[in-house]
């Protein structure tokens, strides 16, 4: 995979991508462009395949046995579904976080430490630990209690944990998939606040069922929709603003005032 | 199955929100008339009732901007409910002003102490009803969301504007004729400034028509790309 951005302002973006679950397509002919060091967020009514859009942008999906993609996902100008692309160096580089914080069994640090060490990182990692605690500001609740084990950590500071140490790969792009669902609303408004600071260094892209959310975080709003036989189709794509205020389509106005369907 | 729209409530409540704002503009209409009604008639006991009939205009004005807050926190209102809601909020201050323009004729009626000439008031009879036409038409296409329509009232402007230049000129005609009225003569320009002033208001309401319809937010006068300043 080459490191030059041949994409421009994009972080990564997909071309005629369909994803199959065996026979089902669940997401069709998605063209997508996700810009670099934005929040973008992916919106859209249960089953229309936001997580699997989510998922495909760093192979996740290739862990459900029958899945498979056609079509393009393009990062740094390659595919990364080509044959010579190893999908642990995607991870590595475009990160996940989950809808439920899952923190290792293991202590604060070496949940942070982990990735970096199964990556072979050779500087210090004491150093990268705390700066990656810092950037998913969690530092300052847990500097003195790194050997805690992460589980006795709440749940806002358990899914901030999980940021930490998706960061403390150096991942390019951070993949969340309704990082704040199970939390508390003053827990989800720190997330939210984490995730615009760490869209200065990060490109990100959330799923959310929180309307409020994707338009109080994102900079760009994707909406999802069920076409032809429920597979899952990109409806609508632009700024948050103008997708909140002013939609250009029937269906995502309808979608986004409530009165879908 | 049930064929209730998820949005029933915030339905019912913006149609409410609608008819509260059509009946404060209905206020404006007859307060407006009224208060040129009596300036015409010298009917200065009428005159002090518009006077202070002004308060349930900006009591209703308070109950709207209520309402539509409680439904923005409440509802989280997103797309044309939003833009209804937020221009419903933006219409209620224009009225309230509106209000404030015939409150200022009827309080010139009280001090003015003076018959102009019937020209003058027939004029000023014609400013008020072609200001209220305006703004029942741009109301209409508020709460209809006709974009169309919104963007013809404005041009109406112009007759409006005519009539204010007539009644200056044969104002100061009179004065020059009689320097003794001017403190009468510059009661009666402020009467033909304010309906002058509330017909460029209805131009702001139409601007929240087109946006509630379209999503578009621009001015619809042209004044300020159209013209260009002169000061020599």
């Amino acid at each position: 995979m080459t490191t030059s951005n041949q994409d421009g302002k994009f972080a990564i973006k997909s071309r005629g991508l369909h994803i199959y679950y065996g026979d089902f397509l669940a997401v069709k002919d998605i063209n997508l462009e996700i810009p670099q060091n934005k929040i973008t967020a992916i919106i859209g009514p249960s089953g229309c395949g936001k997580s699997t859009m989510l998922r495909a942008f760093n192979r996740m999906n290739e862990l459900v046995p029958t899945a498979w993609a056609g079509g393009e996902v393009l990062y740094h100008g390659k595919n990364i579904y080509d044959p010579d692309v190893d999908p642990v160096e995607v991870r590595r580089r475009i990160g996940m976080v989950f809808q439920k914080p899952n923190p290792f069994p293991k202590s604060i640090f070496e949940n942070v430490a982990w990735g970096a060490k199964i990556n072979g990182f050779q500087g210090d990692l004491d150093q990268l630990v705390e700066q990656s605690l810092k950037d998913a500001a969690l530092w300052n609740e847990v500097k003195d209690k790194l050997g805690q084990n992460g589980l006795s950590l709440s749940g806002g500071q358990q899914q901030r944990l999980c940021i930490a140490r998706a960061i403390a790969v150096k991942p390019d792009l951070i993949l969340m998939d309704e990082p704040a669902s199970a939390l508390d609303p003053i827990a989800t408004l720190r997330i939210e606040e984490l995730m615009q600071e760490l869209a200065k260094n990060y490109t990100i892209v959330v799923v959310t069922h929180n309307m409020q959310q994707a338009a109080r975080v994102s900079d760009f709003t994707a909406f999802f929709n069920l076409g032809e036989n429920r597979a899952g189709i990109l409806e609508e794509y632009g700024p948050t603003d103008i997708i909140f205020t002013n939609p250009k389509k029937q269906k995502t106005e309808d979608y986004i005032t409530g009165r879908f369907g | 199955m049930s064929t209730i729209s998820p949005r029933e409530s915030l339905d019912r409540q913006t149609q409410e929100l609608l008819d509260e704002i059509l009946v404060l503009s209905s206020m404006v209409e007859e307060i407006t008339l009224n208060a040129v009604s009596a300036l015409n008639n010298q009917n200065t006991s009428e005159a002090r009732k518009i006077y202070h009939s002004d308060k349930l205009i900006n009591h209703k004005r308070f109950e709207i901007e209520k309402t539509s807050l409680t439904l923005i926190a409440t509802q989280q209102p997103m797309a044309r409910d939003l833009r209804i809601i937020a221009s419903a909020l933006e219409i209620a201050t224009e009225l309230e002003r509106m209000g404030d323009y015939a409150k200022g004729i009827a309080r010139i009626c009280v001090m003015i102490k003076w018959s102009p000439t019937p020209a003058v008031m027939a004029d000023l009879v014609l400013m008020s009803e072609l200001a209220t036409d305006m703004l029942h038409r741009a109301m209409g296409a508020f709460v209809n969301a006709d974009a169309e329509m919104a963007r013809k009232i404005p041009g109406d402007d112009d007759k409006v504007d005519v009539l204010y230049n007539q009644i200056n000129q044969t104002i100061f005609a009179e004065l020059n004729a009689n320097p003794s009225l001017m403190d009468q003569t510059n009661l009666l320009i402020w009467a033909a400034h304010n309906l002058e002033r509330m017909a460029d208001r209805v131009t702001n309401i139409c601007e929240r028509a087109v946006y509630v319809a379209t999503g578009e937010m621009k001015e619809l006068d042209g004044s300020d790309d159209e013209q260009e300043l002169n000061f020599e």
